[in-house]
């Protein structure tokens, strides 16, 4: 499985799973685009902590979902980032519009 | 300690994982960190990913990658056959794509640049493009 959903309320939490890159990328973004249009959520929130490794790949992917999420107006946050990935998002700048939620399994490591 | 070894491969997408997966465990002989490991692993899935979706165009071709070990620096060269680059100069500017609709971000450059010691990259229009990439592990503790 290359990602999960979870749904509460008005928030949509994405959990991908294994390694993020150009390959897996389009699987990943066929099935977040379908389940962000069938759930019309509030707020998509994308979790980490099952991705062993990213690549560049990973940033655009988000940045093409986050215009998918404002479209139809909702927030986008990310969290369980850890310390090799949020190397990656941080030289792209992307924290600037999908903010990383505090709470973070990897805090302290 | 002083070795070599080539890798061939078809531009397939599914083969990104395979080529930093081989390069990284050939690495492995300079007992490197987990970082710098992780460092190289993203550097050259950046480069193979390039020859793949710019080189070749997402068509058939080969992907050559040539890896030197030697004290404590590891080279590697990643080639492809395919359209080469224009202007280098702007393809490695951070954020510069020229597929903004494939959802790709730009940062492939600016990722090995940062992740790896030395980028050059040599590129022919027509002919194909070389990354040469140059890292040296810290010295074991």
């Amino acid at each position: 499985m290359i990602c999960e959903f979870k749904k509460e309320s008005k928030e949509l939490k994405i959990i991908y799973t294994g390694e993020i890159d150009h390959h897996t990328c389009d699987e990943m973004r066929v099935k977040s685009d379908y389940e962000i249009q069938k759930c019309m959520p509030k707020k998509v929130v994308f979790d980490f902590e099952k991705v062993r490794f990213m690549d560049s790949s990973g940033i655009g992917m988000l940045i093409g979902r986050y215009k998918q999420i404002m479209r139809i107006g909702g927030q986008a946050e990310m969290m369980n980032v850890s310390p090799d990935i949020k190397r990656i998002f941080e030289m792209s700048g992307i924290f600037k519009i999908i903010p990383l939620r505090e709470e973070c399994i990897f805090d302290g490591k | 300690m002083e070795n070599e070894m080539t890798l061939e491969m078809k531009s397939k997408s599914n083969n990104e994982a395979f080529a930093r997966v081989v390069v990284a465990a050939f690495a492995s002989q300079l007992d490197p960190t987990i970082e710098e490991l992780a460092d190289i692993k993203t550097a050259v899935s950046e480069a193979v990913t390039n020859c793949i979706i710019h080189g070749y165009d997402g068509k058939e071709g080969t992907v050559h990658i040539h890896c030197v070990l030697n004290d404590r620096t590891i080279e590697i060269e990643i080639v492809d056959y395919g359209k080469g680059i224009e202007n280098v100069e702007i393809a490695r500017q951070p954020l510069y794509t020229s597929k903004p609709d494939l959802d790709r971000s730009g940062m492939g450059f600016t990722i090995m640049e940062s992740f790896m010691d030395e980028v050059k990259v040599e590129s022919i229009v027509g002919m194909g493009t070389k990354i040469k990439m140059k890292k040296v592990m810290k010295e074991a503790v």
